[in-house]
C-alpha cells in the first residue's frame, strides 16, 4: 500500500537548523554587513554600498589568485582520483596485507596540517632535506624557495601524498560493498579486465567518488596552512591561494569591508561549483 | 544584534530572502511540489528551482557591479525578471 506523501518530516530537521545557524548562517549574514561597509571601530563604520565588491573584482591579486586555485584543485583533482582509485584496485582484498595496507594508507591523513607542511618544508629542502637533495644530486636543478616551477611541483607533491590515500580508501570501501555475483557474472561472460573496471566497478564506485570529489574540490579550493608553512606562498606570489591572500587583506592589513566582499565573492564560487559537481554527479540517479 | 554591524539595505535583503524561505515552506505544506523539467536541462523541484534562480542572480549582479557603472536597479530588475521565468517555466 502507498502510503500519503508528506513533508512534515522536515521539521524535525530544525534543531540541526537552529546549529547551523548559530554556527554558519549568523557569521555568514555578519560578513554580508561587513562587506557593504567601511569599518574603522565598533561605533565608526560607514555605508559604502558595492564599492568593496567593484574593487574586489577589479584587483588583479584577486584575479591572479583564484586562477591559481583553479589550477590547483584542477591538478589535484585530475591526480588524486584517478590515482586513489589505480590504489585501491591494487590493494590486496584480504589477509594481513588487507589490514596492513590500510594502516599504512591511513597515516598520512592522521597528520596535523601544519606538521604536513613542516614536514615537506624540510624534506624537499634543497641543501638538507633528504628529498631536495637527491634530486640535486641526481642533476635535476631543483629548489623550491626559488623557483616557482619547482614549488608548485613540492606543493602538489605534499597534497597528493597527504590526501590521495583518503581517496583510496574511499574506493577501497566502494570496491568491497560490490557482491562477487556481479564478478562471477563477468567471468562467465568472459569479460575483460579493462570491462570489470568500466562496466561493474566504475559505476558501483559513483557514490563514493562523489563524496571523494567533492572533499578534495572544497578541501583543494580552501587550501590555507600546507603551502602557507611549505612556500609561505612563494617564490613571490606564485604559490598564493584565494584563502592566503584573503588572511592577508582581513587580518594582515585589517581590511574587514573588502575582505568581507573577498569572502562572499569566494563562498559563492564554491557553493556553485559543489553545487554544479553534486548535480552533474548524480544527474543521471533520478531517472 | 550590535556586533553584527546591521545596516538598513542588508537587514531588507536578508528579510527577503527569509520570507521567501517561509513562503516556500507554507506554499510546499499547502501542496507539495512535484520535480518537473523545464528549459534547464535538469530534474528540479520549486526549491530547486528558487536556489538556482537565486545563485544566478547572485553571479548577475556581481557581473554588473564589476563590469559596468550601472545602477544597481538594472541587475536587480533582471535578476527578478529571471527569478520569474526559472519559477515558471525552469
Amino acid at each position: 500500500m502507498l502510503k500519503p506523501y508528506t513533508n512534515k518530516a522536515w521539521f524535525l530537521v530544525l534543531p540541526v537548523f537552529l546549529l547551523v545557524a548559530f554556527s554558519a548562517i549568523i557569521p555568514l549574514m555578519t560578513v554580508v554587513n561587513y562587506s557593504i561597509q567601511d569599518i574603522f571601530d565598533i561605533n565608526t563604520r560607514y555605508f559604502v554600498g558595492t564599492e568593496w565588491y567593484r574593487e574586489i573584482l577589479n584587483d588583479q591579486r584577486l584575479i591572479d589568485s583564484l586562477v591559481r586555485q583553479f589550477l590547483f584543485s584542477g591538478a589535484v583533482l585530475a591526480i588524486e582520483i584517478p590515482l586513489g582509485i589505480a590504489v585501491a584496485l591494487m590493494m590486496p582484498t584480504r589477509g594481513i596485507g588487507s589490514v596492513a595496507s590500510l594502516i599504512v594508507l591511513a597515516v598520512p591523513l592522521l597528520v596535523p596540517l601544519n606538521v604536513v607542511g613542516t614536514i615537506w618544508q624540510i624534506f624537499a629542502r634543497a641543501d638538507i632535506g633528504l628529498f631536495g637533495w637527491a634530486l640535486n644530486s641526481l642533476g635535476v636543478d631543483y629548489n623550491y624557495a626559488a623557483n616557482p616551477v619547482d614549488a608548485w611541483f613540492t606543493v602538489l607533491l605534499m597534497d597528493v601524498w597527504h590526501w590521495t590515500s583518503l581517496v583510496a580508501l574511499l574506493c577501497y570501501s566502494g570496491l568491497r560493498a560490490i557482491p562477487d555475483a556481479y564478478y562471477q557474472a563477468a567471468r562467465i561472460d568472459r569479460a575483460s579486465r579493462w570491462a570489470v573496471f568500466r562496466y561493474i566497478q566504475l559505476p558501483k564506485l559513483k557514490s563514493v567518488l562523489l563524496i571523494g570529489v567533492l572533499l578534495r574540490f572544497m578541501d583543494s579550493f580552501m587550501i590555507y596552512t600546507e603551502p602557507f608553512v611549505l612556500t609561505g606562498g612563494g617564490p613571490g606570489n606564485s604559490t598564493t591561494f584565494l584563502s592566503q591572500t584573503l588572511t592577508k587583506m582581513a587580518i594582515g592589513q585589517f581590511d574587514i569591508g573588502p575582505a568581507g566582499a573577498f569572502s562572499i565573492i569566494y563562498f559563492l564560487v564554491i557553493l556553485l561549483l559543489s553545487w554544479l559537481f553534486y548535480t552533474l554527479m548524480t544527474r543521471n540517479d533520478a531517472k | 544584534m550590535g556586533w553584527m554591524a546591521w545596516t538598513l539595505p542588508s537587514a531588507i535583503f536578508f528579510s527577503t530572502i527569509g520570507c521567501m524561505l517561509v513562503g516556500m515552506t507554507i506554499w510546499e505544506l499547502r501542496s507539495p511540489s512535484i520535480s518537473r523539467r523545464g528549459f534547464i536541462p535538469l530534474e528540479t523541484s520549486r526549491g530547486d528551482r528558487l536556489f538556482i534562480s537565486l545563485l544566478s542572480s547572485a553571479f548577475i549582479h556581481l557581473a554588473f557591479v564589476g563590469f559596468t557603472d550601472f545602477s544597481l536597479l538594472v541587475p536587480l530588475t533582471i535578476a527578478i525578471i529571471w527569478l520569474l521565468i526559472v519559477m515558471k517555466w525552469g
